[in-house]
């Protein structure tokens, strides 16, 4: 008796915060945010002559040598898949990520025009946690700067530059870590070649 | 470690301790009785509730009945969540054209979300859709957080009450965590969220065209909403696979820092909660203070681990060192530019100290000490600081346990807060630290004995064996966090993996109420000169140790063969 009369509460107590927490709440913060952040809540996409490119927030694969390059990314069988966002799980001693670390470093100073013993940016040649990293980090971009110069017939001098622009500090100059947003460098980069 | 980098611990800390009072005081008054803040906006919201629910909030139950509506309402709450993800291919609000979950995947879900373990076996971008989400994760990351609330405060009333046979009203405490509590904070901190940059729409995928001219994908969802109370409520299920690694579920070193202050906040407070209901604020600050120096020490560890880097990668002219600043130093396999080594180092043993399991960096990838931190701070149950009420009910078994270990030691019977602790309440403790530890080490155990789920590891050597203590840890202790390269999707871990989230919540729920139904009926007694004082330093001190004791005897063995065999394999 007691516990059917328990049983029969629970369940209108499991609907009624089905309701509250579920609808009314994700509604209301639905609503707010479309109205105070539509920007932010809507993805922050970047638009090039109207058409998005990307979010500032979600990193993307680029492979041409006139753009910055990303981090390697886990996520989906190529990489920078933002509906199978993932990490490798390579833990620090398994032989797989010292092989892929190690022929990742070949390729990058092959690519960047760098001599074998150039030691590389960890970030450059170990895959992110989400696989979807907008970011690098600035020695990771700098070393990048002299392929895209070359590529693009611009002064290394102009690619740096653009670099500096494109770098976002700490926020509050404390928290969290210095990076280059890759998407909105390469966004600027090709503004820069077409004015 | 940078000095910027030391200067976020440095202000996360001064946060943490400077909310402490006054979140903890509201929480006293929301679960104390009688007025408490905003009535005049909540009380109508609860009174509606308890109408639809025909409850009758004033009347107090006995701690059997107490325990009854609880697993009454949390197997409705495994069922409706199971149901929901079964038929969601049929229900409004999914964008990305999911279909039903597959069975396995449903119970696991089910139950992982509803024993605030929210381990999940699927990757919510091609699994959940958006009514499950909001409808279904969303509603039990409220819920069951609540439940955590309701547990502890149960206790408090225990040890705190003379000679009552009630420790208050399941569904009173439930209604008032949610609409008081956790509803408020989580609105708040959504907008904050969703201010930074985390999306929040009904949307599915927008389609985009590249720079590169190739074809991408950029994900929405009602995110924000579902984050906060994700961290709040110490639940830690990530929208997405990738969690707060995800740039969309945690944007920057700001929101970074701001998750871990918030899955950290209610656990912590609810210390000084129990202060103010046992009017005793040194017992409050006591409990505070173990949980403190159990957080620091792992935070401390974790952080050196993992910016130090991975000597593995040295001989390959890596360059794990910060060049002057315009690099991360340390080890950046599995982790975000903007959040850098440091910030894995405070949210990787804040996460696995509470029962969030919401990753920041990927667990699998850290260093052998910066891995074995997460995995030995489940080990303790959870109690620095634990999650919403888990964490402190936790530590107060750990507290009998200290006062009957000390009154052996001086030869009287345990008092506590003017309680006698007798042999009825140390069997229920004793109980209490079993259970988990026999699920976890037993199936663990067992998982690598039988080929075919020890074959389900990614890394080899002592790394695999840790991959699978780890997966059972976190079920067990009702964490969540993973080293995620095991492969968990045979039936043979969906199952066992959900009975010790189970056992991890209930086993441990019940004999906790019953100590408290069993201490609330107790007269107190004056404290005399063979009391031990429970309200020192010295008991702090006592306490920490028993809790490092009890595991680590229960556990060293799993340690030594898994992050300790590798560390000294660098």
């Amino acid at each position: 008796m007691m516990m059917r009369r328990q049983l029969v509460a629970a369940v209108k107590m499991f609907l009624a915060f089905t309701v509250l927490c579920g609808f009314a709440y994700t509604f209301a913060v639905t609503g707010i945010a479309q109205l105070a952040f539509h920007d932010q809540a809507n993805g922050s996409l970047v638009k090039v002559n109207g058409r998005v490119v990307g979010s500032k927030l979600i990193g993307q694969n680029f492979t041409q040598a006139k753009y910055f390059h990303p981090r390697p990314s886990a996520a989906g069988a190529n990489g920078y898949d933002a509906s199978a966002s993932a990490s490798s799980n390579l833990g620090p001693t398994n032989p797989a990520l010292l092989k892929l670390v190690r022929d990742r470093a070949v390729a990058y100073r092959k690519e960047n025009g760098l001599t074998p013993n150039t030691a590389v940016p960890a970030d450059a040649v170990t895959a992110s946690g989400s696989g979807l990293d907008p970011q690098i980090s600035v020695a990771n971009a700098r070393l990048q700067v002299r392929r895209v110069a070359q590529a693009r017939h611009l002064s290394v001098s102009a690619v740096t530059t653009l670099v500096a622009r494109h770098t976002q500090g700490r926020t509050l100059g404390f928290l969290g870590e210095k990076g280059v947003n890759v998407l909105e460098l390469n966004v600027a980069l090709d503004r820069l070649s077409t004015s | 470690m940078t000095g910027a980098n030391w200067l976020q611990l440095i202000v996360l800390v001064v946060f943490l301790v400077a909310i402490t009072p006054p979140l903890g005081s509201y929480l006293a008054a929301v679960f104390g009785g009688g007025k408490a803040p905003g009535d005049r906006v909540f009380a109508p919201v609860e009174r509606l509730l308890y109408r639809v629910g025909g409850i009758d909030a004033e009347r107090e139950q006995r701690w059997n009945v107490y325990a009854y509506s609880l697993l009454a309402f949390s197997l409705v709450s495994v069922l409706g969540l199971y149901l929901m993800q079964r038929v969601q291919g049929w229900l409004p609000i999914n964008p990305t054209n999911v279909h039903a979950v597959h069975p396995a995947v449903a119970w696991n879900t089910a139950v992982s979300f509803t024993t605030n373990t929210d381990w999940q076996s699927y990757s919510g971008e091609s699994t959940m859709s958006h009514f499950t989400q909001l409808a279904g994760l969303t509603v039990q990351n409220f819920v069951c957080a609540a439940v955590g609330l309701a547990v502890a405060v149960a206790l408090v009333r225990g040890l705190t009450r003379r000679a009552s046979s009630t420790i208050g009203n399941f569904w009173s405490d439930l209604t008032r965590g949610v609409v008081r509590v956790l509803i408020p904070l989580a609105l708040v901190f959504a907008l904050v969220f969703v201010a930074r940059g985390m999306v929040q729409s009904l949307n599915g995928f927008h389609t985009i065209r590249t720079l590169e001219n190739a074809a991408g994908r950029v994900p929405a969802g009602p995110v924000a909403s579902q984050e906060a109370v994700k961290e709040i409520g110490t639940n830690g299920g990530g929208f997405w696979n990738a969690n707060s690694m995800h740039p969309f579920e945690n944007p920057d070193g700001f929101t970074n820092l701001l998750e871990i202050l918030l899955l950290l906040a209610i656990p912590f407070a609810l210390t000084y909660a129990f202060g103010k209901m046992a009017k005793d604020q040194k017992q409050g600050w006591v409990v505070f203070s173990a949980m403190f120096a159990l957080w620091l020490a792992a935070v401390l560890v974790t952080s050196f681990a993992e910016t130090g880097g991975n000597k593995k990668l040295d001989p390959l002219r890596v360059s794990q060192t910060s060049q002057q600043g315009t690099s991360i130093a340390g080890n950046m396999e599995g982790k975000e530019v903007r959040f850098g080594t440091a910030g894995c180092g405070i949210f990787a043993p804040s996460t696995t100290g509470t029962s969030t399991g919401a990753v920041d960096c990927a667990h699998d990838s850290l260093t052998p000490l910066g891995g074995g931190v997460p995995l030995a701070n489940m080990m303790l149950g959870e109690v620095s600081p634990g999650g919403v009420g888990a964490g402190l009910y936790g530590m107060l078994i750990f507290v009998l346990t200290a006062v009957f270990i000390a009154g052996l030691m001086v030869g009287r019977t345990p008092e506590y807060l003017g309680k006698r602790i007798q042999a009825g309440e140390v069997k229920l403790v004793v109980l209490y630290i079993l259970f988990v530890p026999l699920v976890v080490l037993g199936f663990a155990g067992a998982s690598v004995i039988m080929h075919t789920s020890a074959s389900a590891r990614l890394n080899p050597g002592a790394h695999g064996l840790s991959e699978i203590v780890y997966a059972f840890t976190s079920a067990g202790n009702n964490n969540g966090s993973a080293f995620a390269g095991i492969t968990v999707t045979s039936n043979w871990y969906q199952t066992t993996l959900g009975l010790c989230m189970l056992v991890g919540r209930f086993f441990l729920m019940v004999p906790a109420l019953a100590i408290a139904g069993s201490l609330a009926r107790k007269k107190t007694v004056a404290a005399s000169a063979g009391t031990f004082p429970t309200g020192t330093p010295l008991f702090a001190a006592l306490l920490t140790g028993v809790v490092v004791i009890v595991v680590g005897l229960t556990y060293f063995p799993a340690l030594a063969l898994g992050p300790i065999v590798e560390h000294l394999s660098l």
